[in-house]
């Protein structure tokens, strides 16, 4: 019961940090000198992304944690699973609002920047991942094979980043320089952006709760299943007997 | 470590006479990379600086028909079974896989070299580094390959399963491969060197995973 209380606190404490975020981003906070009114991205786009990789992060922890024999615990595996749909929700989001941010700032919708690139290719990885989740088969055979590919796509992160920065770099000079403008983020803009990372974070927990606590549901709706199917059969044998 | 020659030499020689690699997947190859040459024109001055580009995707996607047909052949006969009855050990089975795969891949690639050379007119300079970035790569998307190929083996999907978990995560062989041949190809070869190292660093990583996971992946089912 207590553990219900603290996930919907969590649940209204993240909705209201989000609207708060929003009712400051939108209309409290001043525009920035150098972007106008598209500042009020950044109270959103950075928390995004930050969930995004702590989702990521947490799932390949939990399935480390899974294929350690002593450790071995289908409790890892769903909050795995659970973390790594609300980092693919997450890292989507972060695609968009970056698309959105990069079409007035730069002209363009997308430019082959190392971060971006990589956030696609993290975006495509964990498709593959959570498709290899959903696929039908011995619960425990799927769980391992998936904290297997949660360990390869988090290893491969840092050397796509490495790698497509190198490109970059090579390359002719970037015809779209990110860290062009400064952007000095002072007062009320600070607080908004604290409280964006803050209720995007509270809603990344809630969200993976309530998805590890669907799946948990599934699996014993699954296991009740077929002790119910298990006793009809039975009764049909004594029915004949 | 004979383990590893033992199930690779398995491997080649159920390639050698079944012959599925000679009659399908170099076939598909070389189709590939003539659709690359409809797909960008007859113009020689776009295909010859793409060529190290096309070749590096057309090895790719004949990679992942390596890998499951090197998957294909446990399936039937309970071959599958029977490799984990066997004794031998799993980091022996995972290094002999690869080590097969990255054969007929090399071989796959040698011909291919050929291809480009006389369908895009790309005039091969800096043999060297040409061959250490083949091998580089060509061990890394291996090891990969067998690993993904092990998490797709025995599901029902592991058709369209395969490539989506396999590609994105091969995308820095791409990219590095790419560019060390780009660099050998414009007559630089020394640009490639920096790239030689990742396609090492990679290599050498993914081996190193391959062989400790293989163990808990061939265990079940």
């Amino acid at each position: 019961m207590t553990r219900s209380r603290i996930l919907t606190t969590t649940g209204v404490l993240a909705l209201v940090g989000i609207a708060a975020t929003v009712w400051l981003g939108l209309w409290v906070t001043p525009n920035a000198v150098n972007f106008g009114d598209l500042v009020r991205l950044l109270y959103i786009h950075p928390p995004m992304a930050w969930v995004a990789f702590l989702a990521y992060g947490m799932a390949f922890l939990s399935s480390l944690g899974y294929l350690w024999r002593r450790t071995r615990d289908p409790r890892l595996d769903r909050l795995a699973g659970a973390s790594a749909e609300v980092g693919v929700v997450f890292t989507g989001l972060t695609l968009i609002t970056g698309s959105i941010w990069g079409r007035p700032t730069w002209g363009v919708w997308w430019t082959w920047d190392p971060l971006l690139t990589t956030t696609a290719l993290l975006f495509v990885l964990y498709l593959g991942y959570l498709a290899l989740r959903r696929v039908p088969g011995d619960p425990e055979v799927v769980a391992r094979r998936s904290a297997i590919a949660a360990l390869i796509a988090f290893v491969d992160v840092p050397i796509v980043y490495f790698s497509v920065s190198w490109w970059r770099s090579l390359h002719q000079a970037p015809t779209v320089d990110l860290s062009g403008r400064h952007l000095y983020v002072h007062g009320s803009m600070a607080w908004t952006l604290l409280l964006g990372f803050v209720s995007f974070t509270l809603a990344y927990a809630w969200l993976t709760a309530h998805r590890y606590r669907l799946a948990a549901l599934a699996d014993r709706e699954a296991d009740e299943g077929l002790r119910q199917a298990l006793d009809e059969r039975r009764a049909e044998g004594e029915v004949l007997v | 470590m004979r383990d590893a020659w033992l199930v690779a030499g398995k491997d080649l020689r159920i390639e050698f006479r079944s012959r599925v690699a000679v009659n399908q997947v170099i076939p598909f190859a070389a189709a590939v990379i003539l659709l690359f040459g409809l797909a960008l024109g007859p113009s020689r001055q776009v295909l010859a600086p793409a060529s190290a580009g096309l070749f590096w995707v057309a090895v790719l996607l004949s990679s992942v028909l390596v890998t499951q047909r090197s998957f294909a052949v446990e399936a039937s006969d309970g071959a599958r079974d029977a490799l984990r009855l066997s004794g031998l050990d799993p980091a022996g089975i995972f290094l002999g896989k690869a080590l097969a795969v990255a054969v007929e891949l090399l071989a796959l690639e040698a011909l291919l070299t050929f291809g480009v050379a006389v369908l895009y007119g790309a005039r091969l300079t800096g043999a060297l580094v040409l061959f250490a970035a083949c091998v580089a790569a060509t061990v890394g998307l291996a090891a990969v390959g067998i690993v993904y190929g092990a998490v797709a083996s025995g599901l029902r999907v592991r058709e369209t399963l395969l490539p989506l978990l396999f590609l994105p995560v091969a995308a820095p062989v791409l990219l590095g491969a790419t560019k060390a041949w780009d660099e050998a190809l414009k007559g630089t070869p020394s640009g490639g060197l920096g790239w030689l190292s990742l396609l090492a660093v990679f290599a050498v990583l993914y081996v190193a995973i391959g062989t400790v996971a293989f163990g808990p992946l061939l265990e079940e089912s």
